[in-house]
């Protein structure tokens, strides 16, 4: 093996020189970049990676578990009997909505015989623990423990108590990668609670996201809250997602600048739901995909 | 090999055991997985020890040291397949190419060599993510190789410890 910079004499045998070892491995990860984005090869081998680290990780959450424990022992009785005061005003606050709730339901199930729409199917859900957060800092995702394990499959989808936080993407035997909604790359669709107008919600940079592509006179109003449209076949529909803080309109853009906020606690860590997959949507129509053949060649005629 | 502290140093060190090496990369690489969210300042230790090594034991560590544990601090991070592996291949071959300059420089310069090379890495991270489509991370990213400059000064001290060994003075000999 020879140094950079210092080429041996000839007459000693020291392998290929550093350049050449430097192109060969800068090639093999730009393979590997290229395998990992592109065709999605390398799941099966990081997930042999993951669990052989998977030890060593749970050693390495230790000081923060136990830090965050420590403050728990030390938190003083006032707070939890504070917390316990809070819980037990909320539970009777929605105590009126629970009780009419069954009642409702059953009326709903009557109604919906009656008009002969398909039973709303219940999913089954999986409790489970937010650990931490994911060490990657371009992207937003948390780490919770459940697994394939316990019958998690990527693509299902993550609440808390107060609304949709995320989905999960990648799944690892004991552990699951969630990517929260405030992640650049994690679409919603959703509509808008008050006039059902449909839309399809972006994360933003810091935590908040962003309505795209609504015209700049769409009705949209700060304070209006977003609930899933369940068009994606992903998320139930009614689940709510986001409030919306602020809208720019401004001229000079086709666009409106809508900024909402996420009503789950998403940069917050606790106990999370992960809903099972839903009944696949029935196939798309055949149709769609037909007539954007022409339009794809008069597009490329155009071109030439 | 440097068998001396810097090259401008009288004292003289033990051989460096591969052993060692590896067990201070691993202690580095345990240290980054430990879960921080997204802090900021914490810096990469894995590039920190590598660099170390790197300047230190050229003929010891290298580019394969650094490609393997770059895909494992990826899988760890959660990050593209990749990502690190590059960064810290760069950083390797760089590292070791200045290491005979670098170590006859007392330890605030050597820093201060080390710092562009610890920026270089998280701006090739950063750049392969951006091309990928990933948000930007804000400049405080970059606060991560400042810290990791700074902790060079106990960082050699301590990766050297094993290697240090009783003075004795003695007049007579050359160095």
């Amino acid at each position: 093996m020879s140094v950079v910079g210092h080429p041996p004499p000839p007459f000693f045998k020291r392998g290929p020189a550093p350049l050449a070892r430097l192109a060969v491995f800068v090639l093999l990860s730009l393979a590997l970049l290229v395998l990992d984005l592109k065709y999605r090869y390398l799941e099966l081998a990081r997930q042999g990676i993951a669990v052989a680290l998977y030890p060593l990780q749970r050693a390495a959450y230790t000081p923060v578990d136990l830090y965050e424990h420590l403050g728990d022992y030390f938190s003083s009785l006032m707070a939890v009997q504070r917390e316990n005061a809070q819980l037990k005003r909320k539970e009777l606050e929605t105590a009126n909505w629970l009780l009419r709730q069954q009642h409702l339901d059953l009326e709903n199930q009557r109604l919906r015989e009656l008009l002969d729409m398909k039973a709303k199917q219940p999913v089954p859900g999986t409790l489970a623990e937010i650990l931490y957060t994911a060490r990657d800092p371009f992207s937003r995702r948390v780490i919770v423990d459940k697994g394939s394990q316990h019958s998690i499959a990527a693509g299902q989808a993550v609440v808390d108590e107060a609304g949709v936080l995320g989905q999960v993407t990648r799944v690892f035997p004991l552990q699951s990668e969630v990517t929260l909604i405030t992640d650049k790359n994690q679409a919603v669709p959703v509509k808008i609670l008050r006039n059902g107008l449909r839309t399809v919600l972006f994360g933003a940079s810091d935590g908040q996201l962003e309505l795209r592509f609504l015209a700049a006179n769409a009705d949209v109003q700060p304070g209006d809250l977003l609930v899933t449209s369940g068009l994606d076949g992903v998320y139930l529909p009614g689940l709510p997602v986001a409030k919306v803080v602020r809208v720019d309109r401004d001229a000079a853009y086709s666009f409106a600048r809508i900024v909402c906020e996420p009503v789950a606690g998403v940069e917050r860590h606790g106990q999370v739901l992960i809903l099972g997959l839903r009944e696949a949507l029935p196939p798309q129509i055949e149709e769609a995909a037909s007539r954007d053949k022409p339009v794809k060649g008069r597009r490329a005629r155009k071109k030439e | 090999m440097a068998i001396q502290p810097t090259h401008s140093s009288r004292r003289i060190l033990l051989p460096v055991k591969q052993w060692f090496i590896l067990f201070s990369l691993a202690a580095g690489f345990f240290l980054n997985l430990i879960p921080l969210g997204h802090a900021i300042g914490v810096p990469d230790w894995v590039a920190l020890v590598l660099a170390f090594w790197c300047v230190r034991e050229p003929q010891r560590t290298g580019m394969g040291t650094a490609f393997v544990f770059g895909v494992l601090m990826d899988v760890a991070a959660g990050s593209v397949m990749g990502q690190h592996s590059l960064a810290y291949l760069l950083l390797a071959y760089a590292a070791a190419g200045l290491s005979r300059r670098i170590l006859w420089f007392p330890l605030a310069q050597q820093a201060l060599h080390v710092l562009p090379l610890l920026l270089a890495t998280q701006l090739v991270m950063v750049i392969t993510r951006l091309v990928v489509g990933a948000d930007f991370p804000g400049w405080g990213y970059f606060l991560g190789s400042f810290t990791g400059a700074l902790l060079w000064f106990p960082l050699t001290f301590v990766l050297l410890l094993p290697q240090y060994q009783p003075v004795e003075k003695d007049e007579n000999r050359p160095i």
